[in-house]
């Protein structure tokens, strides 16, 4: 095989807000051999997206490439002129990426987009690329290949979208395609069905790729070999058995021990007397128009049920509009239920949180899943984890002090960090500022929404070890939801299976060892990826099973 | 054209009416309601009491204001704008062809400063940054932050006093000829041009570097596109939204602009009128004009409005 | 806070993130130079406002008369000064009213929502779609124009403007997570309003004011140069341009003069807006 991309010591620097200049790519260098997929794997801000779009010889807006050299096909991508550069783009290297409905134009149909390539390069006539393109949507498994070109964009879904604009990068034969997480975006089963389509494609035409992740499951899927990214520096490279099984650097072993979570912790005997902290009971919710029985129009929740006892966690699973982040607004009171019954404690809680007692309030919290959202920008940690304290507890002075502190030390945060502003915390600081917020209210149930997703591996596989700290110190309980199931078991024994807006099936430890019985269950739990090479090839789906559930 | 694109038309017709019907009421209010006793500065201090009365009758006066408004409303829509206070013509009669003035002078102004300042406004946002770029820039900031009638001085310094080119006053009476008529638009025209392609150059530009940051731009340009390409295929269709609204925002500013340079220029249109009517405080003929000033706003608004609708490829190809 | 807790605080750096544009800084010191101007103008003018100093009007530019005479020769230069206490003056007022109406208005609208926050809105759209100048004319029209209707005038003309942009800007904090946080933990509408929304919008507020500041001087400026405005013997800039207009076929500088004065403060009011760090102009509210 002989050598398609050469990076030697590339540097490049950013400007940030402030106007500081940051070098975000300190001296990387690999090669990527023709016909091979080599992936790009770190957490956010470790450069990788930067260096994937460098090999198009692009840097966005505010960053500068100040030394090395990026080698494609023999050419050298710094000494080209813009024009030159362009007149590779899309012919010799393309890009796949992360948002394929950001990417394509609303104003134009889907197949004017995937033929533009040819047209702007006029490397073939646009009929014989329309017929290709069809070619194209038939490999990648999209339904209706002769007329969903005719389409625009907002008329397909997201799964569809992803994989049309790898249509779009390959119809101008390259040589590279870059594929920017290009299935971060898209539900599990999707995922599977998305990454079959794009690895047939590129195996059959021999294409050498660099797939961008921060997912090592699914780059186990898919690359020949893995780069290990992490502050702009290359922590280690090899073959991807190589990394997987035998992981040199410590940073990639972190990396791997995030992904394999350790089990629920099993709790006590459940003492059957007790009654239970939370139940839910055939709640109805949704938006629009009621209807004459009070029920609204569109109904995101179909009369939900479940229940957890004290001391207990539940994690709600289920893909993207499954209803499962509305069920903890509705339970909390943000948007009311329309029918059914929540009681606390065996206390029934008013649909609208307006109408819910003070000491209600306090005992359910919820906590969001972006602290960038979550946290007010403008006030201090001190401000913000004071507030309830006053509010709730009407503490003020050396005692409110004094229990800020507390809560600090128990999200194992240093006190000083009172005195900063969210902006200057890290994401994994921020979520424990948004965890000690609902810990001032001493709240018996938190109601976790997604609050993991938006963290990289390694710091949210610590939220998850906190959580669970947390839990042996107070008598809380977590209303756990997320899309991501390894996590929700690593910290929920029972866990709630839910698809548009019913529940599926509640999975407990004492029923067929937790595992799933139900069709739509078993498909979500095989379509995880597992850490591990060829578990996609070996992977076994009911297409009529995947065809009836995947909402692609 | 499908029935939920009609649909947001006609909800955007209907808001537009009801936005009409406000401000009726607003206008009626501010004219009527506030103090001042219209009868007594008619009749002036000498009137006798009888007389007074009479009068107040006659002008529906005696009665609650709600019904006096359903009657000036119920007339506004069959086109009786009323009678002057100051001299008894009908108030449409009044406003019939100084309208028509107003609307020739609107419509070379925008038939010559529309073209100018889109070409400017995507020519400024495809050179971002460049020298053009910021040149247009200063000029424009500069004109939008300086009073129209500045601009009208300046216009007559330089090409009246200075040059010599035209006359400093608009109505010379001659317009039989083309150079007669040139001469006494020009300067009207050039004032106003230069006020309302600023604001159209800003935020045409605005429009399209907002666009330009969508990431189906920066798609484009890993196609391979030229940043010619770029901004004409990928940003502007999408812009044409902001852009119609730009343009009838800026045309608005016609409808201030025209009372400094109809004055200015001693111009015989709608505005004027109103000025005068302003100092004789002649009520019904200063309604009636406003109500003109805000249909003509409310008119381009909502065009615009439907104009962003019917191009959102999202609700066109739903 | 206790004395122990505060010396772990680390020393606040009040060194400014962003360089400050030259552009920026001298539009400040032009408009800081124009507000010292109106409150000294007593004791810097060369000669009192209504004195007739010289019989020869639409004099030009001397040593002794820096900016020549106006139409009944008095010195232009002392009639700008003074004219700064009016235009800066009735301007600032009406702008901090109707910032302050349309602002609070705007937040409590976002908070509250509703049908309270959808009639409100209908209302000040309707008011907004009143062109600025006939709306001017029709009250002035209507009440006259002493100094504190003008005023009121120019302030109910913009706060539905301000209203609206502050609406906007709230109702994005008010979708933001920790504003739900604050209402699930039951606070009121003052605490919301005062310490979770203000603080998020309120460096767009001020540009904002600024630029409502610049209409507001152009208003007023159009207004008295229709002889609306400020009234006799009292003159802003606008009404000192009205008065003078007879001297345009001379080029006098008596109208030249308070033509820039008005340009050179709404130009700086605007560059220096334009010259503001991105983080406080931006309408993003989450900076």
């Amino acid at each position: 095989m002989s050598r398609l991309v050469e990076v030697r010591d590339l540097r490049i620097q950013a400007r940030t807000d402030a106007g500081r200049i940051v070098e975000i790519i300190r001296g990387v260098s690999f090669d990527i051999d023709e016909g091979e997929i080599v992936a790009l794997i770190g957490e956010s801000g470790s450069g990788k997206t930067t260096i994937a779009l460098d090999l198009m010889g692009y840097t966005r807006p505010g960053c500068r490439v100040t030394g090395g050299t990026v080698t494609l096909d023999g050419v050298e991508m710094g000494a080209l002129s813009e024009g030159e550069r362009a007149r590779m783009r899309g012919s010799l290297v393309s890009y796949v990426p992360q948002s394929a409905a950001a990417a394509f134009n609303p104003a134009h149909t889907i197949m004017d987009q995937v033929v533009e390539v040819v047209r702007i390069h006029g490397s073939m006539p646009v009929a014989e690329a329309r017929t290709k393109a069809v070619g194209l949507f038939r490999a990648l498994a999209l339904p209706n290949p002769e007329t969903i070109g005719e389409r625009y964009p907002h008329q397909v879904s997201g799964g569809q979208l992803q994989r049309l604009s790898a249509a779009m990068a390959l119809i101008g034969d390259p040589k590279l395609v870059i594929f920017d997480e290009p299935t971060t975006a898209l539900d599990v089963t999707t995922q599977v069905e998305v990454l079959r389509a794009f690895k047939a494609v590129m195996r059959k035409g021999g294409i050498a790729g660099v797939y961008v992740s921060h997912d090592l499951a699914v780059v186990a899927q898919i690359a020949d070999r893995i780069i290990v990214l992490r502050h702009g520096e290359i922590q280690e490279a090899g073959r991807t058995a190589d990394i997987l099984e035998r992981p040199q650097h410590p940073y990639t072993r972190q990396l791997l021990a995030a992904f394999r979570p350790g089990a629920a912790p099993r709790p006590a005997r459940l003492d059957q007397d007790e009654a239970p902290l939370l139940v839910v009971r055939d709640v109805v919710a949704g938006y629009g128009k009621r209807d004459a029985n009070g029920l609204p129009a569109l109904r995101i929740l179909k009369g939900v049920s479940l229940e957890l006892a004290r001391g207990r966690n539940l994690g709600i699973v289920g893909e993207s509009g499954c209803g499962k982040s509305t069920l903890a607004r509705v339970i909390a009171g943000i948007l009311p239920a329309a029918k059914g019954e929540i009681l606390l404690e065996g206390r029934p809680l008013a649909p609208d949180f307006r109408q819910r007692r003070p000491e209600d309030l306090r005992d359910l919290q919820i906590v969001f899943q972006s602290a960038d959202t979550a946290l007010n920008p403008h006030q201090s940690i001190g401000e913000i984890l004071g507030r309830p304290l006053a509010f709730y507890h009407g503490l003020g002075g050396r005692t409110r002090e004094a229990r800020i502190d507390q809560l600090l030390d128990m999200v194992r945060l240093p006190r000083p960090l009172r005195h900063r502003r969210p902006g200057e915390l890290s994401g994994g600081q921020k979520q424990r500022i948004n965890l000690a917020r609902a810990l001032a209210a001493d709240a018996k149930l938190i109601l976790c929404d997604e609050i993991t997703s938006a963290l990289d591996t390694v710091v949210a596989a610590a939220i998850i070890d906190l959580l669970k700290e947390l839990q042996r110190e107070l008598s809380l309980s977590y209303l756990f939801i997320s899309h991501d199931i390894e996590t929700v078991r690593a910290i929920c024994d029972e866990v709630v299976v839910m698809y548009k807006g019913e529940k599926v099936e509640q999975l407990r430890p004492d029923v067929n060892d937790g595992r799933p019985t139900q069709p739509y269950s078993r498909l979500l739990f095989s379509s995880v990826p597992q850490l591990r090479t060829g578990w996609l090839d070996g992977l076994a789906q009911d297409p009529e099973l995947t065809r009836a559930f995947a909402q692609r | 054209m499908n029935s939920l694109i009609l649909r947001m038309i006609a909800g955007r017709i209907v808001v537009t009416l009801m936005t009409l019907l406000i401000v009726a009421i607003v206008i009626f209010c501010a004219t009527t309601l506030l103090p001042g006793d219209v009868v007594q500065i008619l009749l002036g201090q000498s009137a006798t009491p009888e007389a007074v009365a009479g009068l107040r009758q006659a002008m529906h006066l005696d009665q609650p204001a709600a019904l006096r408004f359903l009657l000036w409303l119920k007339n506004l829509a069959t086109g009786d704008l009323g009678v002057s206070y100051v001299n008894g013509i009908p108030v449409a009669e009044l406003i019939g062809n100084r309208l028509a003035n107003s609307l020739k002078l609107a419509g070379v102004t925008a038939a010559l400063s529309v073209p100018v300042a889109l070409t400017l406004g995507i020519t400024a946002a495809i050179l971002r940054g460049t020298l053009v770029d910021r040149l247009v820039a200063v000029v424009t900031i500069a004109v939008i932050s300086v009073p129209e009638f500045m601009v009208a001085t300046l216009a007559v310094i330089v090409f009246a006093v200075t040059l010599g080119w035209l006359p400093a006053l608009s109505m010379t009476g001659d317009v039989t000829t083309l150079a007669g008529l040139i001469k006494a638009f020009a300067m009207p025209v050039i004032t106003l041009s230069f006020v309302i392609s600023a604001q159209m150059i800003r935020m045409t530009r605005a429009a399209v570097i907002e666009t330009l940051s969508a990431p189906y731009v920066e798609m484009a340009l890993l196609k391979g596109a030229s940043r010619r390409r770029m901004v004409l295929h990928h940003a502007l269709p999408n812009a044409l939204g902001p852009i119609v609204n730009a343009v009838a925002l800026s045309l608005s500013y016609l409808l201030g602009g025209v009372i400094i340079v109809e004055t200015i220029f001693n111009y015989p249109g709608i505005a004027k009128l109103m000025l005068d009517a302003v100092a004789t405080r002649d009520l019904p003929l200063i309604q009636g004009c406003a109500m003109i000033f805000c249909f003509a706003y409310l008119l381009l608004i909502t065009i615009a409005d439907i104009v962003t609708i019917v191009s959102n490829p999202r609700l066109r190809h739903a | 806070m206790s004395v122990s807790l505060s010396s772990t605080r680390p020393v606040r750096r009040w060194r400014l993130g962003y360089r400050i544009s030259p552009v920026g800084a001298v539009a400040f010191l032009v408009i800081l130079a124009w507000a010292v101007v109106a409150v000294t103008a007593p004791l810097i003018a060369p000669h009192p406002v209504g004195e007739i100093v010289d019989f020869d009007f639409f004099q030009p530019m001397s040593a002794a008369y820096p900016m020549g005479t106006d139409y009944l020769g008095r010195d232009v230069l002392s009639r700008i000064l003074f004219g700064a206490r009016y235009t800066v003056g009735i301007s600032l007022a009406s702008v901090a009213l109707a910032c302050l109406t349309g602002v609070t208005l705007g937040m409590a609208a976002a908070v509250i929502g509703g049908a309270f926050e959808a009639a409100l809105s209908r209302f000040l759209d309707a008011l907004i779609s009143i062109p600025s100048k006939i709306m001017a004319l029709v009250l002035v029209a209507a009440i006259g124009s002493s100094m504190p209707v003008l005023i009121l005038t120019l302030a109910v003309i913009y706060t539905p403007g301000s209203y609206r942009f502050a609406r906007a800007l709230a109702v994005n904090v008010n979708a933001m997570d920790y504003v739900t946080v604050a209402r699930v933990r039951g606070e009121r509408l003052g605490y919301l309003i005062r310490a979770e929304i203000l603080p998020g919008i309120v460096g767009p507020v001020l540009a904002d004011l600024g630029l409502r500041f610049v209409f507001i001087v152009l208003l007023l400026s159009s207004m008295s140069f229709l002889g609306l405005g400020v009234q006799p013997p009292n003159a802003d800039w606008g009404a000192l341009v009205k008065e003078n207009i007879g001297g345009l076929s001379l080029a006098a500088p008596a109208v030249i003069f308070p033509s820039l004065a008005i340009a050179s403060l709404t130009i700086s009011v605007n560059l220096l807006i334009d010259n503001l760090p991105q983080k406080i102009r931006d309408r993003s509210a989450d900076a």
